[in-house]
């Protein structure tokens, strides 16, 4: 049994990685998938959150945010709406969003599409801290 | 016959317009360049969004004709089209536009009978469309100053929506694809219904959602990539276009130079051999 697998993490602007990894977990919508080599195929809709993913010893995150997962026994194919790596993340803009979002729900806010706006930008700033506080 | 003066300015006209379409011709070369990079870099996403709309769409139970698997898939009799234009934002790019314009109309002449309604991207066709009676829906002139996929969202949100709603049969996309650096590919692309190409042998997936969820995720995006591609495209192919023909006008120019500055020699000579016949035969005259 082999033991890597191909990881590919797309979006519409970019590839950002393909690469052969030893085991990734992946932010599902309903939440984390943890995928090792030979899995069974799957399909998913992609979660907002840290996918991180290991090549050896060394571990590696990116955040991903909508989208979908494909798994297939020896590939896993992640189409994003929008991913950084980790690398990339700007720490103080992604405090200044989380801020800015907890400002926008704790002001009571009534539009249900504006609470669900400011969820989802909360949930991915605190996405992105957390993976560069892991880099 | 001109006079030296005048041929010497011609030339010095000629020489500045043959600078400014060279620079251009560089500029253009430069964002060229960014443009291709970034239809490459929209193609893997692309492709493995095709390829799981297959899948995904495969999977999903029943959907005869008469009752689509979703909305955006619901095929209607085309009464009411929507035709999205892609055209430049700014001219000087040979016929790139202007080839763009006539296929629209020829788009218009063969659906005499049909309503047709424009979506016009980009400032040329707007311009052209504006003053006739065609019907339309929205324009976005500017939008290829910097090719967004957002901005492709919203367009592809504001199309999925019409055509959810009944309020369009079907959505055709107009652009000019890039080929070459000196070829484009006129293209009409229908992106409303999704046609959805059979699967050879399908995956057996396990779903974490339905797959009806999936669908209903999957065609929005569908959309949504399929404009954004077309933006791409359309906008490397202007800057194609646009080099090949600003490298015409300099290599034009260049050639205008030579003949001008030939001329001009020739002029200055036979002013030099009248002088020269003049005196000789004014010597003649005293002997």
């Amino acid at each position: 049994m082999p033991d890597t697998f191909e990881l590919e993490v797309t979006t519409p602007e970019r590839l950002l990685i393909r690469n052969q990894v030893n085991e990734a977990q992946i932010p599902a919508a309903n939440g984390y998938l943890g995928i090792g080599p030979e899995h069974a195929p799957l399909l998913a809709e992609l979660g907002i959150g840290e996918l991180s993913y290991r090549v050896g010893n060394i571990r590696k995150s990116l955040v991903v945010a909508g989208g979908f997962v494909e798994v297939m026994t020896d590939h896993v194919r992640v189409l994003a709406d929008s991913a950084e790596k980790a690398s990339e993340i700007d720490v103080e803009r992604a405090r200044a969003a989380l801020r800015r979002a907890e400002e926008r729900l704790g002001s009571n806010a009534t539009v249900a599409v504006d609470v669900a706006r400011a969820l989802n930008a909360a949930k991915r700033a605190k996405a992105r801290l957390e993976a560069a506080a892991h880099r | 016959m001109p006079s030296l003066i005048d041929i010497r300015r011609r030339i010095r006209s000629v020489r500045n317009t043959e600078q400014i379409t060279k620079a251009m011709k560089m500029v253009s070369a430069a964002k060229l360049r960014r443009a291709q990079d970034r239809v490459i870099s929209a193609r893997p996403y692309a492709a493995s969004l095709r390829k799981l709309l297959q899948d995904v769409a495969g999977a999903v139970v029943g959907g005869a004709e008469d009752t689509p698997k979703h909305p955006l898939l619901s095929r209607r009799a085309e009464q009411r089209i929507q035709l999205v234009l892609l055209t430049g934002d700014r001219g000087l790019a040979g016929a790139f536009n202007s080839n763009l314009i006539k296929a629209s109309q020829s788009f218009l002449a063969e659906r005499e009978t049909l309503q047709v309604e424009l979506l016009l991207l980009g400032r040329k066709g707007r311009d052209f469309w504006r003053r006739r009676t065609v019907p339309i829906t929205d324009e976005y002139p500017g939008i290829f100053n910097k090719v967004l996929y957002e901005d492709a969202g919203q367009i592809a949100a504001r199309l999925a929506e019409r055509f959810a709603n009944d309020e369009i049969d079907a959505v055709y996309l107009l652009y000019n694809e890039f080929k070459s650096v000196i070829a484009q590919n006129l293209t009409l692309l229908k992106i409303l219904p999704v046609e959805i190409p059979e699967r050879e042998n399908p995956i057996d997936y396990i779903y974490e959602q339905p797959p009806e969820e999936l669908l209903k995720a999957l065609l929005p995006r569908y959309v949504h990539i399929a404009v954004y591609q077309a933006m791409l495209e359309s906008s490397a192919a202007e800057h194609a276009a646009r080099m090949t023909a600003m490298d015409a006008a300099s290599s034009n120019a260049a050639e205008v130079i030579e003949n001008l500055t030939l001329y001009m020699n020739r002029v200055r000579q036979a002013s030099i051999t009248r002088e020269i016949i003049e005196i000789v035969s004014g010597a003649a005259a005293l002997e």
